[in-house]
């Protein structure tokens, strides 16, 4: 390819000043929650004596454990159920070709342009007779709807894809449908499955409208919900907000660098779906 | 013959399987054609997965209505009460709809939804495009592993957590004065979120700072795929930058800008948590958007009636907003 050298080098500038402003907002926060937690912190610069016992002091006021094992659990409640049903979904729907998936699929279409917000009010009340108010059911029920016609589009996106002369060989040589699910599709939809799972992961876990609306203790959040709640506890103590924030996001962020070609990976796939 | 043998001498169909169907097919029969159980008629088997298929929907179908329809439905229901969430409901036909075209405050969450499209979508898609244009070339390697990380790092992070982090940023003593200050532009200092003139401009970036890296990628995952004798091919014809950034590049890259001008409206109008951890909506009504108004309407002042109408007009415009692209994406193909 014909490269033009000025080209590179201002491509080259430009994309370091861009890293720099991306990082910026996240270094001014760290700055910040090295303060001393009683005062208004002072600008962007390192502290001359960083607090980091103020690490220490959010983690315990803010409930990190409980925090963790909260969001885990809504995790682990809206995940694999979630990739169950939309496999079976995405299976009936892309390789069944089942009379009236049309319609249904139409539906779940129409479904993902629907707003959180257009349906939160009937959802409380929903929640509400359910009994269900204050509890992590109250969200992990509602986000495994929510996020259904994502997960069925994006999983019978894969079963179209895959030949049906596999089911139909599958089928001759006497494989119930789902000795055929379980020995032959669940091992193929495996890329398509791992990245739904982060996708859903991720969204779980960052999820803020839900947890706020559902639940009132920040103690049962997501860690997204909970962190809406310091904001009013720690209006005083700036430091200690921006530790939290920082202890909070901590999680997602490890695991996003470790695994972090897969998560883009997911993403990109995810807006192409999405 | 029994399962456990078949299971046996089942291979795994594999990627070149995928590839030739006929090969994957008699790869998956091996060791079965034997058994030869009495196989249903054609039409016996093929209601039989019908009704299984049909099985296999029910379930994530019994979640999406219950929690997407039915609500929708009870939505638009509620929409045409006068309800305070509790005590008895008043029919008042279009009345909510009404309201919200010509209460001015709710008519300004509206606009400002509508403003918020230049930050969310405008400036990422082309920030994204010059950003793509620039590195296309860059070769694969620590660094370029380093900036695709940073770049996707606003993707993952909660958007509350943004929200504060850029709270900061903004403050009278934050990040962004600081620097107008070292660089003697001092006097331009203020609290950008609690200025009526500054507040939208201000949240409206941080939508910028959220989703340019994600263009950014993407749009470089569409030049990827340009065949680069077109880009040769206008080089040699003396194009310069621009005429191959119009003639080759945007037209390559079509698919992805109508994806992510889709995703980056919808995110903007219906814009929530970043709103609501930095400056809920204030100072005045300047940075009101209609996520803030509907939570305000119904869990703070018991409009539960015209909240849900407002929701079925925030649903509206999104569907006003994404449809028209959708075609126009599909009928240029």
């Amino acid at each position: 390819m014909v490269v033009n050298k000025t080209e590179a080098v201002i491509g080259r500038v430009v994309l370091v000043v861009v890293l720099i402003l991306t990082l910026l907002p996240l270094a001014g926060m760290l700055s910040g929650a090295l303060q001393p937690a009683d005062r208004i912190p002072d600008g962007f610069s390192w502290p001359s004596d960083p607090q980091w016992g103020n690490f220490a002091v959010a983690f315990r006021t803010a409930h990190v454990w409980e925090l963790l094992g909260s969001s885990t659990l809504i995790v682990l409640g809206v995940v694999p159920l979630s990739l169950l049903l939309s496999t079976l979904a995405g299976y009936a729907l892309g390789n069944l070709r089942i009379a009236g998936g049309r319609v249904v699929f139409v539906l779940l279409l129409l479904g993902l342009t629907i707003p959180f917000e257009a349906i939160i009010i009937p959802i409380y009340y929903e929640i509400s007779s359910m009994g269900l108010l204050n509890t992590q059911w109250a969200v992990i029920l509602p986000l495994i709807g929510l996020y259904m016609p994502f997960s069925v589009v994006w999983m019978r996106a894969h079963f179209v894809g895959v030949p049906t002369e596999l089911s139909e060989a599958a089928r001759i040589d006497g494989a119930s449908v789902f000795q055929e699910i379980r020995r032959v599709q669940i091992p193929l939809a495996m890329p398509a499955l791992s990245s739904l799972a982060i996708l859903l992961f991720l969204w779980t876990w960052n999820q803020f409208l839900l947890p706020l609306v559902l639940v009132d203790d920040p103690d049962k959040r997501t860690m997204a919900g909970a962190l809406g709640a310091f904001q009013g506890q720690y209006i005083n103590q700036l430091p200690l907000l921006f530790a939290g924030a920082l202890i909070i996001m901590l999680p997602t962020i490890v695991i996003y660098v470790i695994f972090q070609r897969q998560f883009i990976k997911a993403l990109l796939q995810g807006a192409v779906k999405g | 013959m029994t399962n456990d043998v078949r299971t046996h001498e089942n291979p795994k169909p594999t990627a070149a399987a995928l590839r030739r169907p006929d090969e994957g097919a008699h790869a998956a029969g091996v060791g079965t054609s034997a058994r030869r159980r009495g196989r249903p008629s054609v039409q016996r088997s093929a209601r039989h997965r019908l009704a299984i298929g049909w099985l296999f929907v029910l379930p994530a179908l019994a979640f999406f209505g219950t929690f997407v329809i039915y609500p929708l439905i009870t939505a638009v229901q509620y929409s045409f009460y006068r309800w305070n969430g509790i005590g008895a409901s008043t029919w008042v036909g279009v009345d909510n709809y009404v309201r919200v075209f010509t209460d001015p405050e709710l008519l300004i969450s509206i606009v400002n939804a509508l403003i918020l499209i230049v930050f969310f979508t405008v400036i990422p898609v082309a920030s994204g495009l010059a950003l793509a244009t620039l590195i296309r070339t860059m070769r694969p390697g620590p660094f370029a592993t380093v900036a695709r990380t940073v770049l996707f790092l606003p993707q993952i992070i909660p958007l509350v957590a943004a929200g504060i982090a850029w709270s900061w940023m903004y403050a009278q003593t934050g990040t962004v004065n600081t620097l107008l200050d070292s660089v003697g532009l001092g006097f331009l200092a203020r609290s950008w979120l609690a200025g009526f003139g500054t507040a939208l401009p201000a949240v409206g970036l941080i939508g910028s700072w959220v989703l340019t890296g994600l263009c950014t990628i993407l749009l470089l995952t569409g030049i990827g795929k340009i065949d680069t004798s077109l880009y040769e091919a206008a080089r040699l014809d003396g194009a310069g930058w621009w005429r191959e950034f119009v003639t080759v590049t945007l037209p390559g890259l079509r698919q992805e800008i109508a994806v992510l001008v889709t995703i980056t409206v919808i995110a903007a109008l219906s814009s929530f948590d970043i709103i609501y951890t930095t400056t809920k909506g204030g100072p005045g009504t300047s940075t009101l958007v209609p996520g803030i108004s509907i939570f305000r309407l119904a869990f703070t002042q018991s409009e539960v009636g015209l909240a849900s109408a407002f929701g079925i007009i925030l649903l509206a415009l999104v569907l006003l907003a994404v449809l028209p692209i959708q075609l126009l994406a599909r009928e240029r193909d």
